[in-house]
This record gives structure tokens, sequence and C-alpha cells, in this order.
């Protein structure tokens, strides 16, 4: 059974951002096969599917960090135009820089481990042009705070950091510049169950006072039914359902998405 | 009196993969909910309540059928209406009412009940003290307002809840045996904002284990039960309540 929804009529704004028939092969592997996703402004969108669905690359895609063999990605912003995957690798740098911010998994990829925390996140404020010494420190401290980073704390480097902490360096850093995107990859996984809670709740804290729009990827369907307000299931590199966060978890209608779902401890 | 819902031949059931089968949960329902019009929903264990209401809600999706809420953007079908204007129509005009309270670490219980006004754009002072005089009215200790309702008792949290689910006015009501091991206190709070709701134009469906709590308030009855038949009439419901097996 399929259920095809009508266009938006209520919630006339544009959505933030749209990936379109996107696919790419890595040699013989197809990883991602004619995807699209919408995503509206203020909304968290999860991206759920077991490991190698292809939930992962779809996100680096959303971070310019990968190319796909066909589609489009757009962004409804004031001075964005076109297909992003056609920008040059300068006009991405920056696009990434001031528009997107992203967590990922593992802090060593978004984080330099040996620099202090607020050079860190200052870092970021750095590469979108901010010279000036003072604002650096102020604006680091005020996205460090945000994200609930202990401020006595601000000169100690990741490294010696515990998992929670050094998440909330990468939230601070993703967060700086205000993007209009935030990209988190299993941001989550590998904490304490209880870091967890406090992370996903900074995240969700966040999200409310600031209506950033997020796009969530995780295999915990537990963070994805407390974080998302809509749901895309993958399932080798194909988008299999999307709906709603409680319909797709109560009311799955896909066979791999019940089994998912079931599985859930 | 203004139609708020029209439900046309709604049909739900359930497809199971891994058993390879279909469960029917309900057939080819219609009817109509005006403005202020209380219905009560009806039938044995499995007969399908909570599944029409959550189908109302699209936390389920339905197979066929329509179901026409008159929004004030016009008429939508909740049925084929796009998951982002669900969303938005859940914030303002459909509220759905559980005994279940979906608390969240360090979220205060006072927050928790004024987020729903905080979002309709309220001032965040003004959100607090109504949140506030919903917790007085059913019955919750003052020392908790501030507290985390994670760690309530179960009879507390539904309060936090209920207090939450009806802070705002909406236009369609859902209520799922939202009156369940309720105590007393609780219960009049809960009936009296009901009746006010009502009053103020509010429809609603509800699914109530003891539907003598809210006997008064009920305009029709809709009896889910294979081949029940229907009573309309407010007689009849009102002889229901008093002389049924509830």
């Amino acid at each position: 059974m399929t259920i095809v929804l009508d266009a938006p009529r209520i919630v006339i704004t544009r959505p933030l951002m749209t990936l379109k028939n996107v696919s790419k092969s890595y040699g013989a592997v197809q990883a991602v096969r004619d995807a699209s996703v919408e995503v509206f402004p203020g909304e968290v969108m999860g991206i759920v599917g077991e490991s190698g669905s292809g939930k992962s690359t779809l996100l680096r895609m959303m971070n310019l960090e990968d190319t796909p063999d066909t589609g489009s990605y757009t962004l409804d912003l004031p001075d964005v135009q076109g297909n992003l995957f056609e920008l040059d690798r300068f006009a991405r740098r920056m696009l990434c820089a001031t528009k997107i911010g992203i967590v990922y998994q593992n802090p060593h990829l978004g984080l330099l481990m040996n620099h202090s925390s607020s050079g860190n996140v200052a870092e970021r404020l750095l590469v979108a042009g901010e010279r000036r010494f003072l604002v650096l420190r102020d604006k680091a401290q005020i996205a460090l705070e945000a994200s609930e980073f202990p401020l006595e704390r601000l000169d100690a480097p990741p490294i010696e950091l515990s998992g929670g902490m050094q998440q909330r360096v990468q939230l601070a850093k993703a967060i700086a510049l205000e993007p209009a995107l935030l990209l988190l990859d299993e941001p989550t996984t590998g904490l304490d169950v209880s870091v967890q809670a406090l992370v996903l709740d900074t995240l969700k804290r966040l999200q409310q006072d600031r209506q950033i729009t997020m796009v969530i990827v995780s295999h915990d369907l537990g963070v994805i039914r407390t974080m998302a307000d809509r749901v895309i299931v993958m399932r080798r590199g194909v988008v299999v359902e999307s709906g709603l966060a409680d319909q797709i978890f109560q009311d799955p209608q896909h066979p791999y998405t019940q089994q998912l779902v079931h599985a859930k401890l | 009196m203004t139609l708020v819902l029209d439900v046309q031949s709604l049909t739900k059931g359930f497809t199971m993969h891994h058993l390879n089968t279909q469960m029917a949960a309900f057939d080819d329902i219609s009817f109509g909910l005006h403005a202020g019009e209380f219905l009560l929903l009806k039938g044995t264990n499995g007969a399908g309540k909570s599944t029409l209401l959550r189908t109302l809600y699209r936390s389920y999706l339905a197979q066929s059928g329509a179901v026409l809420f008159q929004s004030s953007h016009g008429v939508i079908d909740l049925i084929r209406a796009a998951d982002v204007d669900i969303t938005h129509l859940r914030r303002t005009e459909i509220g759905f009412v559980t005994q279940f309270l979906v608390a969240r670490p360090r979220v205060s219980a006072q927050a928790l009940v004024a987020e729903p006004l905080r979002q309709a754009g309220h001032s965040a002072e003004a959100a607090l003290d109504e949140a506030r005089r919903w917790l007085s009215a059913f019955g919750v200790k003052e020392e908790l307002w501030r507290a985390y309702p994670t760690t309530f008792s179960g009879g507390e949290q539904q309060k936090v809840n209920l207090a939450r689910a009806l802070i705002l006015p909406q236009k369609l009501l859902l209520l799922d045996e939202p009156t369940a091991s309720l105590d007393v206190q609780a219960r009049t709070a809960l009936v009296a904002r009901l009746a006010e709701l009502k009053s103020q134009g509010t429809a609603m469906i509800g699914v109530f284990h003891h539907p003598d709590d809210v006997s008064h308030l009920i305009d029709r009855v809709i009896d889910l039960t294979p081949n029940a038949s229907n009573p309309e009439d407010r007689e009849d419901v009102a002889y229901e309540c008093k002389t049924g097996a509830a």
C-alpha cells in the first residue's frame, strides 16, 4: 500500500533544503539511489537505517563533502543560488563555513584535538573572515555556553575532555556562525546513556531557542524518536519510507521499517 | 453550526509483513462533527476506538476514505495532507489527550505545561502564569511545579500531561481515556475544563472507560462494535450512560 500525500497547503514556506534525485556509486556499490529529501525551516528531520544504508553518505552530501553522480541540492537562502553540487571548492568551503554546521560521531573528524576548545570554535569564525581577537573570543564563548560547555575549561584541548564534552565543542563550533542548517551524524553514538541524554537535551533546547533546522542521522531509534519531527527510512541506498515521526514508529508501512521498529528494545 | 470534521468512509487495517497477514481495525466509518459537539466512541476492547482517534490524528495512516477538517486555512483532508501541514495543525488546531506524559529530562513541570502557549506566541511570563494556574487546578502540589516530572508518580505525571494538553483551546480535541486512574480532584478539574472548552466551540471525540464522568457533555455516541446499531440522539445517550455496564 502506498499513500500519496498532497503538497503542503497550509505551510506555504518553501523547504529550506531540497535534495532531488540524488544517486551515488562507489565503484560497483551503489551507496545512494535516487534519493529526494525536503526539509522545512525549523524542522528536525531524522534519517534512520542500518549500517551501510547510505544515510551517512546522504548527510556528507548535504555538507558538500561528497558529490553525487546525479542529482541537485538547493538551499532556500537569500544569497545562495543554484545547484550547490556545481560550486567550486572555494565556494563550497565558504558556504559550509557560514551556512551549514556539522557534528560528527567521531570528534577527530570535526576538531583539532590538541588545540584549545575555544580555539577550535574560533577557527570556524576565522574561516568566515573574523579577525578581531576579542570578537573571536566572545563569540566562541557564547557558542560554547549555548552548548552547555563548562566555561572554566575553555582552554582545555579536546584530547583532554570526555566524549560528551568533545561533542559539545563540536556543537559549539557548528553553531558559532548561526548556520541555517545543522547536520548531526550519530552525535550521541558511543556516549554513556546518561551523557547521551544530556547532549540530546542540549540539542533539543538549542532547537527550541534558536529554531535551527536540523538533519540528524542515527541508527538509534530512541534518539530519532526524541528529536525528529519527520523521519525518512533508508535501506540499501534507497528511501523506503518517510513520514511523521510518531507515524513511522507507531504505524510503519514498509516491511523493513516494521522490522526495524520491532527490533527496538 | 459549523461542521468541523467530516469523516467519509474511513477504513483502517494493519499489514503485518513478518506474519504476512492483514488485521482490520474498522471499516467504512462516516460521521460529521460540529463545533462544540462532544462525540463518545464506544465499543468492545479491540473494536478500534483508539485506532480511530490515532487515524484522525495521523499517527496511523488510513487505507481509504477522507477526513475533511475545517481548519482556519480552509478545508483540508487530514488523511492526505502533507506532513508539515499536519505538524502545523497539531500545534495550533488539533489536540490529542492521552493519559501518558512524554516527560523530557531537565524540563520542569511548569515549562512543559507552558510550552504549547510559548509555541503559540505567548510571552514566557504569561505562559508560565497560565501553566501554574492549570497545575494548581489539576491538583499538582506547588513544590512540584519547578521539579522535573520524569521522577513523578504516574498519577502526578498524568495531571501534568492533562494541564499541558488542555492549556491551549483548540478546534478539535481527541481524548483517549484521559480519566483513567485519575483522583477525584483532577477528574473534576478535567471535566470542568472540557465543559468550558466545549462551550467555547471545541469539537471533541473521546474514548472513556467510565463515560459517567462526562455523561452531561456527550451529544452523540458511535458504537464501533461490529454490527452495532448507533444511537444518535441525546436521550438515548443519557439513558445508556445511566444504565450502561460501564
